[in-house]
């Protein structure tokens, strides 16, 4: 059996993300009701580990840390085909900053037993670092490929990928077991299926707190976290606005005259 | 304050990085940088320049304000590699005690930034878009984050970490007359099998290059679909104008990750800006707030885009940008025939 654990987080969704604003007083996050999706780079990293799935024995544990709502996400991982799903929760947990959570997600693949890969996607959407697989591997003590846009070889024990570099890519062979962070080039993810959703619901999402981990409070959220954010300034870019109004018609010659004026047509 | 003037502060270090023997603008950029903060902490600036067959890149290092470069020049250096680069980075960070790490925001500091991090059990802050220091004479690293900026700050643990994005920081003015240290550097005899680079591959890019573009045309979510998306394209191709990005259209497919502009993408400096069916995102604006004239098409009037722009229109730009295609073209033939 091979073994993925796939790492997941719970993001606000992107098209809505506009509508959150952080509160100046409290430096929280005011969500205002937007809905929190899976993070749309781990959707490549669950449906690279359903494609392996689909060619040999394989089982997939997906792991996310965050409040008990992320349960969702977990869930839906399971309807997109994964066989296990565990949520790190616990008030401890809160304020983690990249290298609390990774080391908390680490702390979790232990737990569950090293697996022969791990899986996360490039980036988060909302806090745009990329800092969490490669740290995860630091923890682990195993090798890391970044940005992976194609799994050129699968095998049992050595993988190559090709990984982005800024003008191009390269072609890396890694032993197993390691942790790779997935682009979007890598695949298409599948939309839940109807049968998907039913098998999903009879599995259970595992929730372990920091007795389930047995570290200390000290180690992660945000007392395990290097950094904080000390302050919140309104951003400067802001400019004054000229709307242009009338009709399409009218709307588009007001726009091109500003745009001659401007030299560069 | 007696205690802050006795703590001694430790050197203020840059990654630098270097691709077939040229070094990168950002490692001088933030070089320079690097610079201001050490004259601010009366501390030194140091650089790690890796590689092979490199020479002169160590005075350039200097030039641009390094005290010292730790030089490492080996064949098996020539390219970045995730494991030798890590260890020997650490190693020499756990001698010689920096304040603070800089690294630019590219392939490979976005990778060898959190290993290193997590090495030293340290703070790594993202793409920031300024870095100045606090009242404690902590590293503030600035990045945006909704409608905001960001300050964060690692009081605790050292080094301070921040990787950086080309041309957050303007090149320094190079001074041929300044002298430095070179300290060539042990490279490690063992060296790890469980990863290996077989090949590098370098790409010519497509299209008008964003950074050094006149005119950008950015896209978003608004695009609605592939279709939506092309007639942006279309408008970026009307006004040989760049095609940019931001995070949610590379989400959705319709254009590769490395057209995204802003915090984690890139940096851009054009003399008009032209933002289509998108939120205005703090990530996605930071990197165009130097544009000239900045403009924004969008259906929702209560847009966040509207703040910050110069000129905005209310309008579907799946419908709107057609049109504004055709009343270009018609400008433009008229003043060929001028």
């Amino acid at each position: 059996m091979f073994n993925i654990v796939v790492c997941v987080k719970a993001v606000p969704d992107p098209k809505e993300a506009c509508n959150i604003k952080i509160d100046p007083e409290t430096l929280t996050l005011m969500r205002c009701d937007v809905p929190m999706v899976v993070n749309p780079l781990d959707k490549h990293a669950i449906q690279a580990a359903v494609e392996l799935k689909a060619k040999t024995d394989v089982f997939i544990t997906v792991l996310s840390m965050g409040p008990p709502e992320a349960g969702n996400i977990v869930k839906e991982c399971l309807a997109l085909g994964a066989d296990r799903g565990i949520l790190l929760s616990d008030p401890a947990f809160g304020g983690a900053d990249t290298f609390a959570t990774a080391f908390t997600l680490a702390t979790g693949i232990k737990r569950i037993g090293l697996p022969d890969l791990v899986l996360c996607g490039m980036a988060s959407s909302d806090g745009s670092t990329e800092w969490v697989g490669p740290q995860i591997a630091t923890f682990l003590d195993q090798p890391v490929v970044t940005m992976v846009t194609e799994i050129v070889d699968a095998g049992v024990d050595t993988w190559q990928v090709k990984a982005s570099i800024d003008d191009g890519y390269r072609l890396m062979q890694v032993k197993l077991p390691a942790v790779f962070t997935l682009t979007r080039d890598v695949n298409t993810p599948k939309t839940l299926s109807f049968s998907g959703i039913i098998k999903a619901r009879k599995k259970e999402i595992e929730i372990w707190g920091l007795d389930e981990l047995g570290v200390s409070s000290e180690v992660v959220g945000l007392k395990g976290s290097p950094t904080i954010v000390s302050e919140l300034n309104p951003s400067d870019t802001k400019r004054e606005v000229e709307f242009i109004s009338g009709t399409r018609e009218e709307k588009a010659d007001l726009l091109v005259q500003k745009l001659m004026a401007t030299g560069l047509l | 304050m007696m205690t802050e003037l006795n703590k001694k502060i430790g050197p203020v270090w840059v990654i630098a990085e270097q691709l077939e023997c040229n070094l990168l603008a950002v490692s001088t950029q933030l070089v320079g940088q690097a610079r201001k903060l050490a004259d601010q902490l009366h501390t030194t600036v140091e650089a790690v320049l890796l590689g092979n067959n490199l020479d002169k890149q160590t005075h350039e290092l200097i030039a641009a304000g390094a005290d010292r470069v730790y030089f490492g020049n080996d064949p098996q250096l020539a390219f970045y590699h995730p494991e030798i680069y890590t260890d020997i980075i650490v190693n020499l960070a756990q001698s010689y005690k920096p304040e603070i790490i800089l690294i630019g925001s590219t392939a490979m500091g976005r990778e060898l930034a959190p290993l290193v991090a997590a090495r030293l059990q340290t703070g790594l802050s993202a793409h920031c878009i300024d870095l100045v220091l606090d009242g404690d004479l902590n590293l503030e690293q600035r990045i945006p984050a909704y409608g905001g900026l960001l300050s964060i700050i690692c009081p605790e643990k050292r080094p301070q970490m921040a990787t950086v994005a080309k041309g957050v920081f303007a090149a320094p003015q190079l001074d041929e007359n300044r002298s430095g240290e070179v300290m060539a550097i042990q490279i490690p005899s063992v060296i790890s099998d469980r990863i290996q680079t077989l090949e590098v591959v370098h790409q010519e890019p497509q299209g008008v290059p964003l950074e050094s573009a006149e005119i950008v045309v950015a896209g978003g979510a608004g695009a609605g679909d592939t279709e939506g998306w092309q007639k942006i394209a279309n408008l970026a191709e009307t006004l040989n104008a760049a095609l940019g990005s931001t995070r949610p259209a590379v989400d959705e497919g319709w254009i590769e990750l490395s057209t995204m502009i802003g915090q984690s993408g890139k940096m851009v400096n054009p003399q008009l800006y032209i933002g289509v069916g998108l939120s205005g995102e703090q990530q996605h604006l930071v990197g165009v707030v130097d544009a000239k004239v900045m403009i924004a098409i969008n259906n929702d009037d209560k847009s966040p885009v509207f703040e910050q722009v110069d000129y905005g229109i209310v309008d579907d730009c799946r419908e709107f940008v057609p049109v504004l295609i055709e009343k270009i073209k018609t400008a433009q033939q008229e003043k060929d025939t001028c």
